[in-house]
């Protein structure tokens, strides 16, 4: 799919629902990461569009993750240029790419333990508190005030993603999948405009899947998030992106709609060919 | 969970009971008793404020920093010294500058380097801050005694007299440590627990990959916390000092704070302040009260008692509640 100028509406793979399709806010342009003699990536380019569901798929040690924590700033790529919102980001750090609108969630869980729910996902609204701190210790007025606008947004968020139940509850306690859903609702709570996703159903059941895919799809369509996401799991990589690129060895190996990867002859061989 | 607070209980009330029984076997002479427990007290807030730096840091960072007894050596020096060319106020807004300039060195210098290492390595990191501290400390400063004037009459004031025979004997400056102590923790415990950067804290002690994903700059937060502590060891350092004297000793008494901080639980502000009041009123009594019962009983030398007792009473909380008093119960999912 070429470069559109103009945003685009696009009849959704799925239901009813037309989102429309924007610009792009994210280009990974010719990035090459090594770690010492290892190459993780070399030369990948793609763009993620606004409002879009793009999966990066490849087989393990493809560099998928590593992918992921360029466009999040934890690893800094040798060659090439991430471009954010127009902008080029030169070794911009996590916490910065996340004040400029990018959050995530962890493949294996990166929950804060020693809080519960609530405040778990209250801390991603950190960034946006603006009041100072010694406004918000005496709760003084407009802290006050702050305080309890984003204790709402995150009620929506705990309400969107069905936790209420376990609004106090330590998040050690929460069986996994619902410790998943945690991890997602901080990442929403950021209001992010691009939403990374380390494979959020990996080590789920078949009926956590099912529900993890409705709370992306939601998101995708209720807020307009755009998402990026690796997953394994290929059947669920079909089902919910728009766009699929495939690495492997560190190289695109093929871009595109779902329908045109699943025919692509270099990805068949890659990576469907085995799992299938 | 009934079980799980059971020997706790059982801890606590032997530990009342220990508080009490010398009370009844000492009627005759209550203003004695209370002494010995304002004294056990004083000595409880000197050990809470230093068990206090070592909480703030492992909170926020995880990392257990060997080297808060020599931060307030160092902080006890600089005031000291400074003092002796400037009016005392203006030697402690110097004093807490330094430290924050220290904080700024120690994260610039070693924990930036060393971040994502497992927490031994950063133990060793905060050993060697510790005895470069110590010694560095003793280079700029000097090695002698030296001290800190509060500028409050040493005399002791006497209280209830005409309650009971004798009164009670208490110091102006114990008085004024104890105060400032509760005001530092109240303030600390507002700080953690109800602003956003108390959050986000919280959140670096928990998770530093995922707090700097929601946009938490780790180094900023780790000179932030340094420098609270770095605070904490100024208040810490000058109401030592201006009880026993700036010296070396300083930083070694500092290791009493571990057993303070084991009892209160790692990641507990209060904690830290009710760990060190328990030790400190713990350790006079079984000094004053126990030693001399043991000599009688079993004709030992009873002696020493204030030199183990924190230890041992440390680990019997290891051993029925290893989290300590208030300190977060983190329970990980195998």
């Amino acid at each position: 799919m070429s470069a559109q100028p103009r945003p685009f509406v696009e009849e959704a793979p799925r239901g009813a629902t037309r989102r429309v399709i924007g610009e792009v806010i994210l280009s990974v342009e010719g990035v090459s990461l090594s770690f010492g003699g290892v190459k993780a990536l070399s030369e990948v380019s793609f763009d993620v569009r606004e409002h879009e569901i793009r999966a990066i798929i490849g087989p393990n040690g493809a560099g998928k993750s590593s992918m992921l924590n360029v466009i999040n700033g934890v690893y800094h790529p040798q060659k090439g240029t991430v471009r954010f919102l127009g902008r080029p980001r030169q070794d911009v750090d996590t916490h910065e790419a996340a004040a400029q609108g990018i959050a995530r969630t962890f493949q294996s869980l990166a929950l804060f333990k020693g809080m519960n729910v609530l405040d778990n996902i209250m801390t991603g609204r950190n960034l946006r508190m603006k009041a100072s701190l010694l406004a918000q210790a005496i709760r003084f007025g407009p802290a006050e005030r702050e305080e309890l606008e984003h204790r709402a947004v995150v009620e929506r968020i705990i309400d969107f993603l069905e936790i209420q139940a376990y609004r106090r509850t330590p998040v050690g306690r929460l069986p996994y999948g619902l410790q998943k859903r945690v991890d997602l609702g901080r990442a929403l709570a950021m209001e992010p405009r691009l939403l990374l996703l380390d494979e959020p159903m990996a080590g789920m059941n078949v009926e956590e899947k099912q529900d993890m895919c409705r709370f992306i799809l939601d998101v995708n369509d209720e807020f307009g998030t755009t998402i990026v996401l690796i997953e394994h799991d290929m059947g669920v990589v079909m089902d919910l992106s728009d766009r699929v690129v495939v690495l492997d060895y560190g190289k695109k190996i093929g871009d595109g709609t779902p329908e045109e990867v699943r025919n692509n002859p270099a990805v068949v061989d890659a990576y469907l060919g085995v799992s299938h | 969970m009934k079980q799980r607070y059971l020997p706790v209980a059982i801890l606590i009330a032997v530990l009342a009971v220990g508080l009490a029984l010398p009370l009844a076997t000492n009627a005759s002479a209550p203003g004695f008793y209370i002494e010995v427990l304002l004294g056990g007290l004083m000595a409880g807030v000197l050990y809470s404020l230093v068990a206090l730096g070592f909480v703030l840091i492992f909170k926020a960072s995880g990392v257990f920093n060997f080297a808060q007894g020599a931060m307030v050596l160092f902080a006890a020096l600089s005031v000291a010294r400074i003092a002796e060319q400037v009016p005392l106020w203006a030697a402690v807004l110097l004093g807490i500058a330094i430290m924050v300039l220290l904080a700024v060195v120690v994260e610039r210098l070693v924990l930036r380097p060393l971040v994502n290492q497992e927490g031994v390595v950063l133990l060793m990191a905060t050993l060697g801050v510790s005895y470069f501290l110590d010694g560095f400390g003793q280079t700029v400063w000097g090695s002698d005694i030296y001290s800190i004037e509060l500028g409050l009459s040493k005399a002791p004031v006497m209280i209830l007299g005409d309650l009971f025979k004798g009164g009670i004997l208490i110091n102006k400056d114990d008085v004024a440590a104890a105060v400032v102590a509760v005001l530092l923790v109240a303030a600390l415990a507002v700080f953690f627990q109800k602003t956003a950067t108390g959050r986000a804290l919280r959140a670096v002690a928990d998770d530093h990959q995922a707090a700097q994903s929601i946009g938490i700059p780790l180094n900023r937060i780790w000179v932030i916390v340094w420098s609270v502590a770095g605070v904490v060891a100024v208040v810490a350092g000058m109401v030592w000092g201006a009880k026993l004297g700036v010296q070396f000793s300083i930083s070694q008494v500092a290791l009493k704070a571990l057993p303070v901080v084991i009892l209160g639980g790692f990641t507990s502000i209060p904690g830290a302040i009710i760990g060190g009041l328990i030790i400190g009123v713990g350790e006079k009594m079984a000094e004053v009260f126990l030693g001399p019962v043991l000599v009688r009983a079993f004709d030992l030398a009873g002696g020493g008692i204030e030199n183990w007792f924190a230890y041992v009473l440390a680990l019997l909380f290891l051993l029925v509640r290893p989290e300590g008093l208030f300190g977060e119960r983190i329970i990980d999912r195998v």
